[in-house]
């Protein structure tokens, strides 16, 4: 049911062509379906372009989440992840764009949906990604004070930043 | 084999015109005083996680911790004399914690529900606190994930044991 939506999608969104203006870079791989889902691999540039055409033309009414993957060692460095889910034709698509660690910037999908905002909030703690437009980047599940990226893979998994000075005996860790 | 029926003549000890009840009683004060505190533990659950589940288990009839005196718990800490610590505790929830225990009045106690409360448990990570203890200072640490009822009891049964062998001032230091 969902393969007719798929090619269309495709055909529209994998070239990396942007309607009336030029590509701001090539999809990085070849679009894919895996486990039901299409999978776009997009450049950071073409992803705001691409969510506009998933909503306004193909009816993804549904942003379902955005996170981040940490590939150690390979650069780019991150990966953002997004999943849109469209209660028309019932079909998750799954957008991934790359972006280095020294500028992890990806365009904030909160004029499109405002449930991004919390969930954009929520991987700017975890992983650093910066998200251009989202006015209300203050931590989320984290505090204010806390140092560091607790998702990347190079933050030190015993390290504790407590908000309460520990009692007299207790030594904090990292 | 049948037994005679006697009326017992039921007299006052020391004779006609003598009160039945006690008029002298010798103990120590502090035993006194902790044998009183020791069946009013007032509970007060500050429950974070999973763990709750077996608080409902153990609060519930088959178990009866009323025996003692530990079954009402009160929702403000200020009328509670045991923080029960029921669940993980993250860096983000210590300074709630903290506050909480700071309402409560003198003697308190804080027991530690569940291997969380306890050392942190399974968690080494950015978010939780490994035992509350170093946050509060913790009287009675409780094991298992969840504990089962019966290691609860025995639990409050310890703390008993150690509220009925404490000093207990009549001037404490706050006062």
């Amino acid at each position: 049911m969902g393969a007719e939506v798929f090619d269309r999608i495709k055909s529209r969104l994998a070239t990396g062509e942007e309607e009336g203006q030029p590509a701001q870079g090539p999809a990085r791989a070849p679009a894919e379906v895996s486990h039901g889902i299409l999978v776009l691999d997009l450049a950071p540039g073409a992803v705001a372009g691409a969510v506009r055409a998933l909503k306004e033309e193909f009816g993804f009414d549904v942003f379902l989440d955005v996170t981040a993957v940490d590939w150690p060692g390979q650069d780019p460095r991150f990966e953002v992840v997004w999943h849109f889910y469209s209660t028309a034709h019932k079909v998750r698509v799954r957008l991934k764009a790359r972006v280095a660690e020294a500028s992890p910037a990806v365009p904030s999908l909160t004029p499109l949906y405002g449930s991004a905002a919390f969930m954009e909030r929520e991987c700017h703690d975890m992983y650093g990604i910066v998200f251009e437009g989202n006015a209300d980047m203050r931590p989320i599940l984290l505090y204010e004070g806390f140092v560091g990226h607790p998702l990347r893979k190079d933050y030190p998994k015993e390290r504790e930043q407590p908000l309460v000075p520990y009692r007299e005996g207790f030594e904090e860790r990292g | 084999m049948t037994m005679d029926k006697r009326v017992i003549p039921i007299e006052p000890a020391g004779g006609p015109g003598k009160s039945a009840a006690f008029e002298y009683i010798s103990t120590r004060k502090d035993e006194l005083v902790g044998w009183a505190r020791k069946f009013s533990i007032f509970p007060y659950p500050f429950v974070t996680a999973c763990c709750a589940m077996e608080f409902m288990a153990v609060s519930s009839t088959p178990y009866d911790t009323d025996r003692f005196g530990a079954a009402l718990p009160r929702f403000s800490p200020r009328q509670s004399d045991l923080l029960m610590v029921v669940g993980t505790v993250t860096h983000k929830q210590a300074p709630i914690l903290l506050k909480v225990y700071e309402q409560m009045c003198e003697p308190k106690w804080v027991m530690a529900f569940g291997v969380c409360a306890t050392s942190g448990g399974f968690y080494q990570n950015y978010a939780a606190v490994p035992g509350i203890d170093r946050i509060v200072p913790v009287d009675i640490y409780i094991p298992g994930c969840p504990p089962r009822p019966e290691t609860v009891i025995d639990g409050i049964m310890k703390l008993q044991e150690k509220i009925a062998r404490e000093k207990h001032p009549i001037l404490t230091k706050d006062f």
